[in-house]
C-alpha cells in the first residue's frame, strides 16, 4: 500500500500552487499554456476522484445492456460495433439512457463547466 | 523577412517605401500567416501575408490550396462578400513561396468578446441575419468563376469521417450512433451544387461593432450541398456557451434562415439539421484528431492533448440532438 498523500491530493497541491503563485507573474503565450496546463491537473484530479466509481457503474450498464461480461474497453468495442451494425439503437431498451449517464460521467471529469453539461445536469434523466 | 516583404511590395505597391512591424501570427500544419505594414507617403498599409514555405509539410488533403483561396477571395471581393482585399498573389522572383498578400481588416475573432463585450451589443441582434445573407452571397458565386476544387457529398464526408474515426481505434458508442444516424438521415445530392466555403464560424469571422467585416480562411473551401456551411455555423462548439443562440451564440436559426432566403434560396431545416449533427461529429473527430496528433508528434503539446479531451462536449451535443430528454 501506497503511502498518504494521495496522487489526488498532491495534484491538487501543485495545481493550486501553479494557479495562485506562479499564474499572476506569467504573461504572453506562456500564461496562456500555463493555464491549460492547470487545467489539465484539475482534469486529472477529477478523474482520480471520479473515474473509479462511474468506470465500475457504466461495466455494469453494459454487461445487463450486452448480456455478457467482460473489461470496459472490450465492452464498449462490443457495443459500438452493434451499434454500427445496427444491431442496437435508440429504440433497444436502456441504450440511451447508458450513453446519456456515461457521457454526463466523462463530462464531470472532462468539461465540467460545459454550458450543455450544466444544462443537462439540471434535468431529470429520463 | 522584412526585407523579402520590401523587396516584393516595391515590386506591385507604387509610393511604398518599406515594410514594418512583420509578425507571425499564427502557426498551422502547411501554412504561415505573417501580420506587417507597408510604409507609404499617402498612410501606411495593414496586409497580411498567408503563404506555404516548401518542405513545411504537405497541405491537408481537404486544402483548397492558397493559390485557390486567392482566388475565391477575389471573387468573393468582387461580389460584396466582406472579405479581404487581395493586393498581390506571390510569384517565383518574389522568393517567398507560395501564397498572397490580402489587406489587413481590423476587428474582433476573439468569440467570447464578440458574445460579451458591450462594443459589439449593438452587432450581435443583427448578426444571424448578416450571416445569412453573406452565405447565400458566397453560394450565389458563379461556378464556372471559381477555381478547381474539391468535390463533397454528404455521403462522402460520412465516409471520410468513418474512415477517420476508425483509424483511432477507440471505441464510441455516442460517434457510432450519430454516424448511423447521419446514414439513415442522408438526404441525398441538393437541388444544386455550390461553393461551400467549409468553415464559416467564429475565429474566421472578422467582426467590428456594426457587423461582420470580413470572412477569412478559405481553406476548406470546396464544392457541395451549400446547406453544410448553414449546419455547421450552427454547431453547438461554436456558441461559447450561449447554447440558446444556434447562430454562434448570437442568434437565432430563423434569423439565419431569413438573411438566407432573402437571396431567393429555400432552406429546409431538416436538411440543416443533418448537417450540424455532421459537423458536430466532425468536431468530435478533430478533437480525437487532437488526441493523435499530441501523442505522436514530438511537440508534445499539452494544448493538443486537452483538445482530444474535449471529444465528450460533441458527445453530449450529440445526444442532445439525437435523444433529447424531457424539458426540464
Amino acid at each position: 500500500m501506497q503511502d498518504e498523500p494521495t496522487p489526488e491530493e498532491l495534484i491538487r497541491a501543485v495545481a493550486d500552487f501553479l494557479r495562485n503563485d506562479i499564474a499572476p507573474g506569467i504573461s504572453g503565450h506562456n500564461a496562456f499554456k500555463l493555464r491549460v496546463s492547470i487545467n489539465a491537473l484539475d482534469l486529472v484530479a477529477r478523474q482520480l476522484s471520479l473515474a473509479q466509481a462511474s468506470d465500475a457503474a457504466e461495466t455494469a450498464r453494459l454487461e445487463e445492456l450486452l448480456g455478457r461480461k467482460g473489461s470496459l474497453g472490450e465492452l464498449n468495442r462490443l457495443l459500438a460495433d452493434r451499434i454500427a451494425k445496427g444491431e442496437v439503437g435508440l429504440q433497444t431498451p436502456g441504450l440511451a439512457g447508458h450513453l446519456w449517464q456515461t457521457t454526463m460521467d466523462k463530462l464531470a471529469v472532462d468539461q465540467p463547466n460545459y454550458a450543455s453539461y450544466k444544462r443537462e445536469l439540471g434535468r431529470k434523466g429520463s | 523577412m522584412e526585407a523579402l516583404l520590401a523587396r516584393c511590395v516595391a515590386a506591385w505597391c507604387s509610393g511604398a517605401t518599406g515594410v514594418v512591424g512583420a509578425v507571425r501570427l499564427s502557426g498551422g500544419a502547411s501554412q504561415e500567416t505573417w501580420s506587417f505594414d507597408i510604409t507609404h507617403p499617402a498612410g501606411n498599409i495593414g496586409a497580411i501575408l498567408r503563404r506555404a514555405p516548401t518542405g513545411y509539410g504537405a497541405a491537408p488533403a481537404r486544402a483548397a490550396g492558397l493559390d485557390a483561396e486567392a482566388v475565391l477571395m477575389q471573387r468573393a471581393h468582387a461580389a460584396g462578400v466582406p472579405s479581404p482585399r487581395v493586393l498581390h498573389v506571390l510569384k517565383p522572383q518574389d522568393q517567398l513561396d507560395i501564397g498572397f498578400i490580402m489587406e489587413r481588416v481590423e476587428g474582433e475573432t476573439i468569440p467570447r468578446k464578440i458574445l460579451r463585450d458591450d462594443r459589439y451589443a449593438q452587432a450581435r441582434p443583427h448578426l444571424a441575419r448578416q450571416l445569412g445573407e453573406v452565405l447565400a452571397a458566397i453560394h450565389g458565386l458563379a461556378p464556372a468563376e471559381l477555381p478547381e476544387l474539391r468535390r463533397m457529398t454528404a455521403t462522402g464526408e460520412i465516409a471520410e469521417l468513418e474512415r477517420d474515426y476508425r483509424s483511432f481505434d477507440w471505441p464510441r458508442p455516442v460517434f457510432e450512433l450519430a454516424m448511423r444516424w447521419l446514414r439513415d438521415h442522408d438526404p441525398g445530392p441538393p437541388e444544386q451544387l455550390t461553393l461551400v466555403h467549409g468553415d464559416f464560424r467564429h475565429g474566421n469571422l472578422i467582426i467590428g461593432p456594426e457587423g461582420l467585416r470580413a470572412v477569412l480562411d478559405w481553406e476548406l473551401a470546396h464544392i457541395g450541398d451549400p446547406v453544410e456551411d448553414l449546419g455547421w455555423v450552427c454547431v453547438n462548439s461554436w456558441r461559447f456557451g450561449e447554447i440558446d443562440k444556434p447562430v454562434g451564440g448570437f442568434g437565432a436559426r430563423e434569423e439565419l434562415f431569413a438573411g438566407y432566403e432573402k437571396a431567393g434560396r429555400r432552406v429546409d431545416p431538416a436538411r440543416v439539421k443533418f448537417w450540424e449533427v455532421m459537423g458536430t461529429l466532425r468536431w468530435g473527430v478533430m478533437c480525437c484528431g487532437m488526441m493523435q496528433r499530441f501523442r505522436t508528434s514530438p511537440e508534445h503539446s499539452v494544448e493538443r492533448a486537452m483538445i482530444g479531451r474535449r471529444a465528450s462536449e460533441t458527445e453530449i451535443d450529440l445526444l442532445r440532438l439525437l435523444a433529447p430528454r424531457g424539458r426540464a
